[in-house]
């Protein structure tokens, strides 16, 4: 049963083959035994989860319910949810249940999903390894020596590790992506916009999005269908005709213009990640597909410029942790400014700490112009140069990261190496395009590499089908990490 | 980049985070680190570039001025027990 679809599990609770509770009670036994090892979750709450089980059972029972009906689903913990403790990966929030739920929580709710419990993440999702979270390290469970990537390295070791039918992530760089490549399973991050952000805890806001981590392109465009649509509650959130984002799963590809940008082929990238990227090209040219090559000049900007924007917003973001009207609060302090302090030296870890000071200093008077409008303007050179390239292909492809998962501790000392390992995945969150990561091989220690596809602005349904149709082709997608019991 | 240990308590001052004199030093040197990763930007020609603060071109929406929200003070200040009588506590600021 854990290897089902979505669609299968639909199927079979629909039959009544299983209920809904015994599926979600199959997922919470996997995760009494796995997570102690694997620590994919912060939170489980069998009460909750079992009673969201029943429910979805007596909608079953009366023939009702949509695709995701009594489909247990894990959700990051950095999506409010009522009642659920969500603590964002931080001391700072490590006592908050929150009073409300995010839209994308209430979707899910709608559509009848059973949430399996709160997934794993780097501090406020700003990491690439997941070893920032204050809930401790998460194994890949590929090779447990190394790191699930991050910051939904929660979320994709859960997919990984079959802890659940789906998740979600949020990426804000590449945290959904990134750990998708890394635990061999896949992952889209949507067009800026077209997931609501309420409700979802602020690290970037010009360049947060949530989306779905799953098995396969299919189940992601299921999952995809119940978290897009407009929210008026986020004023970034776009009015767009509803999509069925599976609508094109089963278009054949003949006449599809790959673009392969050079940039994202040149020195740093392993020769076995290569081998595997030309591999899953070489398939796509059966497909009917024609490559082109294609070049973004700015690129290699964009790991500075990110680290210009998402620290100057993170600082912004991150100013009402303050410890007065939730979260984390010092024990002692001697006035009001010494409580703040305290309370944010004692509540945020070192990489939080180091990004707010980051953002705080490029947003400081006399540095402004130098850098945050300097990085502004390099922004839009950078969405510029994919406008250019989506003139001459309809897909743009590449790896997802430069290597397969490195060891937990490895890049722990030095931020400026863990950074660069989302040298492919940035600009695109920069352009706010749409972007995902789909098992395209193993590398020479026989980890995961993730292919990553980007699309033009709101062309998730073509996405979704190039995909689908390269998984109809392999079966690198239903691969499972050995340790693993089924 | 002149990021001088000063900066440092400055900007922690700023963003109001407490630091010791340890962590002031080692937040200086990756600072420093941080920042000649970032200073590859500077040499680019941004003349005439607009700056890009979205993705998406968007002009801010607005709504009738109504209420639309209910009263749920006291479910939202169940997040915290420095309360009394439906406020917030903290240390007294006016002597």
């Amino acid at each position: 049963m854990i290897k089902f679809s979505l669609l299968q599990l639909g199927d079979a609770l629909r039959s009544k083959k299983i209920s809904s509770v015994e599926l979600t009670q199959l997922y919470l036994d996997r995760i009494a035994a796995l997570n102690p090892e694997l620590n994919a979750y912060i939170t489980v709450n069998e009460e909750m989860t079992l009673a969201q089980a029943r429910a979805a059972d007596v909608q079953l029972k009366q023939g009702e319910g949509g695709a995701l009906t009594g489909i247990p689903v894990a959700q990051k913990d950095i999506f409010c949810a009522a009642g659920w403790r969500t603590t964002c990966g931080s001391k700072m929030l490590s006592n908050f249940v929150s009073p409300y739920d995010a839209h994308v929580i209430e979707q899910f709710n709608r559509a009848g999903a059973v949430n399996l419990g709160k997934t794993n993440m780097d501090e406020f999702a700003m990491g690439s390894s997941n070893e920032t979270s204050y809930f401790g390290i998460v194994k890949n469970p590929w090779n447990h020596k190394t790191v699930p990537g991050g910051s939904s390295g929660g979320s994709a070791t859960a997919v990984a590790a079959r802890l659940c039918a789906a998740a979600t992530g949020t990426d804000t760089g590449g945290s959904i992506r990134q750990p998708a490549a890394l635990c061999g399973i896949s992952g889209l991050k949507p067009t800026y916009g077209v997931v609501s952000r309420y409700g979802m805890i602020a690290f970037a806001s010009s360049l947060d999005q949530a989306g779905p981590m799953a098995h396969s392109a299919e189940d992601l465009a299921l999952l995809l269908n119940v978290m897009a649509g407009f929210d008026e509650r986020d004023s970034t959130s776009i009015k767009c005709e509803t999509t069925d984002y599976a609508q094109d799963l089963s278009k054949p590809l003949s006449g599809l213009r790959i673009g392969l940008p050079k940039e994202f082929f040149a020195a740093g990238l392993g020769a076995d990640v290569a081998r595997a990227i030309e591999a899953s090209i070489a398939e796509y040219r059966k497909l009917g597909a024609t490559v082109v090559d294609v070049s973004l000049p700015n690129s290699r900007l964009s790991i500075p410029v990110y680290y210009v924007l998402a620290p100057a917003e993170a600082s912004s973001n991150l100013s009402r942790f303050d410890g007065v009207r939730y979260g984390y609060r010092a024990l002692e302090y001697t006035n009001l400014a010494d409580m703040y302090e305290k309370s944010r030296a004692q509540g945020f870890g070192e990489e939080v700490k180091r990004r707010i000071m980051i953002g705080t200093y490029v947003l400081s008077h006399g540095y402004y112009d130098a850098y945050y409008l300097q990085a502004q303007k390099i922004r839009r050179l950078i969405a510029q140069d994919f406008s250019d390239a989506f003139k001459q292909c309809d897909v743009i492809m590449g790896p997802t990261t430069p290597t397969t998962a490195f060891n937990l501790g490895e890049k722990g000392d030095d931020p400026v190496q863990m950074y660069l390992s989302d040298i492919y995945t940035i600009a695109v969150n920069l352009a706010g395009l749409p972007g995902m990561s789909i098992p395209a091989g193993l590398g020479d220690s026989g980890m995961p590499i993730g292919l990553q596809i980007i699309g033009n602005y709101f062309d998730e349904a073509r996405m979704l089908n190039v995909a689908h149709q390269y998984q109809q082709v392999t079966d690198w997608h239903t691969r499972m990490p050995q340790h693993v019991k089924v | 980049m002149s990021l001088s240990i000063g900066d440092v308590y400055k900007i922690a001052r700023l963003a109001r985070l407490g630091m010791t004199e340890q962590e002031a030093e080692e937040a200086h040197t990756q600072l420093l680190s941080i920042f000649s990763l970032i200073a590859e930007m500077q040499a680019v020609d941004t003349t005439g570039i607009l700056p890009m603060s979205h993705a998406q071109d968007l002009t801010q929406r607005l709504r009738e001025d109504v209420v639309t929200e209910k009263d749920e003070r006291e479910l939202f200040q169940s997040t915290t027990s420095h309360i009394k009588n439906g406020l917030y506590l903290v240390p007294q600021v006016i002597e």
